[in-house]
């Protein structure tokens, strides 16, 4: 096979926090000084390395090298800040790296551009040239496939309004009929999955199928292991801006969901976070946990998951509750429980004396849908006191891979996603009770005949 | 696909192969003007936007074009013709000053707008790869379609003040026009790129940008005649390279003045130098500019 895309030991590297010197006096006498071959004097003395930290400047990328071969889709995994995304800017020359090369063959476009340039005033006929010059065609290439770019994003009758009268769903779609008709040899798509309606979504997948058939590349970057388990035969996954693993999808998702890599899955409380109201309650921490006791941010539907939230009591507290809000990306609350839900408990923890504790709760596997959720906290005295709450503590996802129905590429509705005992029986056949009762007569008729 | 690579390339598989090969730092001097060129439907589309959207929604449309340069020329000539009674090199006021304003209005905006390119235009270059230079180039022109638009009004008023005799006399040096304005626009293109360049990284440039420009043009003959200034401070203003431009051109139409070859030259060679200067800086901030955004 032909490799379409080359990757040689690339490293990109980020100034964290101000950006540059800030004064044109410290920037010259940096200058001044790497033209010397002395050290920036502006660097910070004895600088410790943070894992990909080294004093102010962050590794987003790493010595990666990999290749693609033409006609592949490889999907790129891993938690935010892996480099998934420094890696598709290098690709696309949105920036260029600090070491190292990519070698290209083809035209590579992203999904991520849909819309790119766009002008509100401009009519819909005048932003589909304008766009598609953006995306790297010509004004012949645009003229010849415009009809069906037009036929495509189904507003023919409004090609000649601006698009700022259009309703987004027809911006959108007049968006993506261009770049969808851009034809490039190497096809790029960044997490468009989390944007857009479910119908757009699907339409984007089925243009990288469609991509993909007809002999082109497809990079698939995505936090949906779902869809990269479908849709891709090799993964890559980064963590901290290093290649940890290039693999047969299936072995990459596993590796990557059972490593610990998927995310913090963790929030702390800062001091200046807690208002002073909230005494003598002290929210200390909370995690999610998958039941290998490793704090992850994806967690699957097929496993359980553990909740632990952490905090002190500076004075003893009578009839506290601590509990747990679960809220989707949506804003629908999924549910909402209590440590004392049982009134046994509630008994038993009448007064909670000052110390730290930990109220763990623990959500059974098979119960969530997949998706991205939003874990509150609250701590209350019921019509007492509420002492704490704090909405969006943490966000988590959850990952459908292996939940009922995951073998068909569609969006389950719905906040749960049981796996419920479902018969399949014949109506036009008696029911098997029946079957199996000619035979026990017969049986019988046989007895009996034995016996005469 | 492989991390170790024990895919084997085809035989005389080398550089040829390769569409395009992603560098850390391109050489200073490969500016890839080929492809900017590739890009030219873009920048004409960019001509386009920027003329069709700026006056949508407006009332009076593109009749601004028009109405700007009158009320400038108006209020020059109340200001510094009637109140200030600065001299005029013996043309009648609104003329003098009209010319001076339509020079000195084009290469003013194009340095104005060229200057905000990296800032304005963040969300799109953060998306998307195409010669980042077009950007500023479709401003040369699409300031252009202004300017000839008020460089015709300016031709009827002059014809108006001519057939009522007013003493002045069109010339030969009219010819230089196209060239005039070439120059305007690369010394506004330089300079505009050389700042939008260095905005990336010291944002207060731009601020200093837009009030440096407004003190530009009292250091150009805009509103005064290079002869009103003596003779020994007239080094100063002829030092800067948009005087011979608003010169020549009122000589060129109006008759008065002492524009002269060698100092048009000066300006020209100002002009290579700065946009030279200019689009190398330029290059080399767009490969990393997203990262400091």
């Amino acid at each position: 096979m032909t490799i379409v895309i080359r990757v040689e030991d690339l490293s990109k590297e980020y100034r964290l926090g101000q950006i540059s010197g800030g004064t044109l006096r410290e920037d010259f006498s940096r200058w001044w000084a790497r033209q010397r071959g002395k050290p920036d004097p502006y660097r910070k003395i004895g600088a410790v390395d943070h894992g990909n930290r080294l004093g102010e400047h962050i590794w987003a990328l790493q010595n990666v090298s990999f290749n693609v071969e033409q006609g592949k889709v490889l999907g790129i995994i891993g938690r935010n800040g892996a480099g998934k995304s420094t890696l598709l800017k290098i690709l696309s020359r949105i920036t260029a790296p600090t070491s190292g090369e990519i070698k290209v063959m083809g035209r590579v476009a992203s999904l991520l551009e849909v819309g790119t340039g766009f002008h509100p005033e401009l009519t819909g006929r005048e932003n589909i040239y304008l766009n598609g010059a953006i995306l790297g065609m010509n004004q012949l290439e645009i003229a010849r496939k415009f009809d069906e770019i037009v036929e495509f994003s189904e507003v023919p009758q409004f090609i000649d309004t601006p698009v700022k009268r259009y309703s987004s769903g027809m911006y959108v779609r007049l968006a993506f009929a261009v770049a969808a008709h851009l034809e490039p040899e190497i096809l790029v798509v960044d997490e468009v999955l989390a944007v857009g309606d479910a119908e757009f979504q699907r339409k984007c997948l089925g243009k990288m199928s469609d991509v993909a058939r007809s002999g082109r590349t497809v990079l698939f970057v995505s936090h949906n292991m779902s869809a990269v388990l479908r849709l891709t035969e090799e993964t890559l996954v980064l963590d901290k801006g290093k290649l940890m693993m290039l693999a047969k999808t299936p072995q990459a998702v596993d590796f990557y969901m059972s490593s610990g890599f998927a995310q913090e899955g963790e929030r702390r409380w800062l001091e200046d976070e807690i208002p002073a109201s909230a005494a003598p309650f002290h929210p200390l921490s909370l995690h999610i946990c998958n039941p290998r006791g490793q704090v992850i941010e994806t967690v699957r539907s097929t496993e359980s998951l553990t909740i632990e939230f952490a905090y002190r009591l500076d004075s003893p507290i009578t009839g506290l509750r601590v509990g747990l809000y679960l809220q989707t990306a949506r804003g629908e609350v999924a549910l909402t429980t209590f440590d004392t839900d049982e009134a046994s408990k509630f008994e038993a923890h009448r007064v909670r004396q000052s110390g730290s504790y930990i109220s763990r709760c623990e959500i059974p596997a098979d119960f969530l849908n997949e998706g991205r959720y939003i874990l509150g906290v609250n701590a209350s005295s019921y019509r007492v006191k509420r002492y704490f709450q704090d909405e969006q503590a943490l966000t988590f996802s959850v990952d459908a891979t292996g939940a009922p129905g995951a073998h068909w590429p569609e969006t389950r509705q719905g906040l749960v996603r049981p796996r419920l005992n479902w018969q399949i029986s014949s109506a036009s056949e008696p029911p098997a009770f029946r079957e199996a009762l000619p035979a026990a007569l017969s049986e019988q008729e046989a007895t009996q005949h034995g016996l005469q | 696909m492989t991390a170790n690579g024990n895919v084997i390339e085809p035989a005389g598989a080398d550089a040829e192969r390769w569409s395009l090969v992603i560098r850390p730092q391109r050489n200073l001097f490969d500016l890839r003007l080929g492809e900017l060129w590739k890009y030219r439907d873009l920048t004409g589309l960019f001509v386009r936007r920027d003329f069709v959207s700026v006056y949508k929604q407006t009332i009076l449309g593109p009749l601004w074009y028009l109405i700007q340069p009158i009320l400038t020329t108006i209020t020059f000539t109340v200001i510094f013709g009637r109140i200030a009674r600065l001299p005029t090199d013996g043309l009648p006021q609104f003329l003098f000053y009209m010319s001076g304003t339509v020079v000195w209005t084009y290469f003013a905006e194009c340095l104005n707008k060229t200057s905000n390119t990296f800032i304005t235009n963040s969300q799109l270059f953060g998306k998307v790869y195409f010669p980042r230079l077009s950007v500023p180039i479709s401003i040369l022109f699409s300031n252009l379609v202004a300017f000839v638009i008020q460089f015709l009004l300016f031709l009827c008023f002059m014809l108006y003040f001519w057939v009522s005799g007013a003493g002045i006399h069109p010339n030969l040096w009219v010819l230089l026009t196209p060239l005039l304005i070439l120059m305007m626009a690369g010394l506004g293109l330089g300079f505009g790129i050389i700042v939008s360049s260095l905005t990336t990284r010291y944002r207060d440039l731009r601020f200093l940008v837009t009030f440096g420009v407004q003190l530009w043009m009292y250091a150009t003959p805009v509103i005064y005649p290079v002869s009103s200034i003596p003779e020994r401070y007239r080094i100063l203003i002829q030092a800067n390279p948009i005087t011979p431009l608003v010169e020549t051109f009122r000589y060129a139409f109006l008759g008065a003045g002492a524009p002269n070859l060698l100092n048009l030259l000066y300006s020209g060679g100002f002009m290579v130098v700065v946009l030279t200067i200019g689009i190398l800086l330029f290059n080399r901030i767009e490969a990393t500019f997203m990262d400091t955004v």
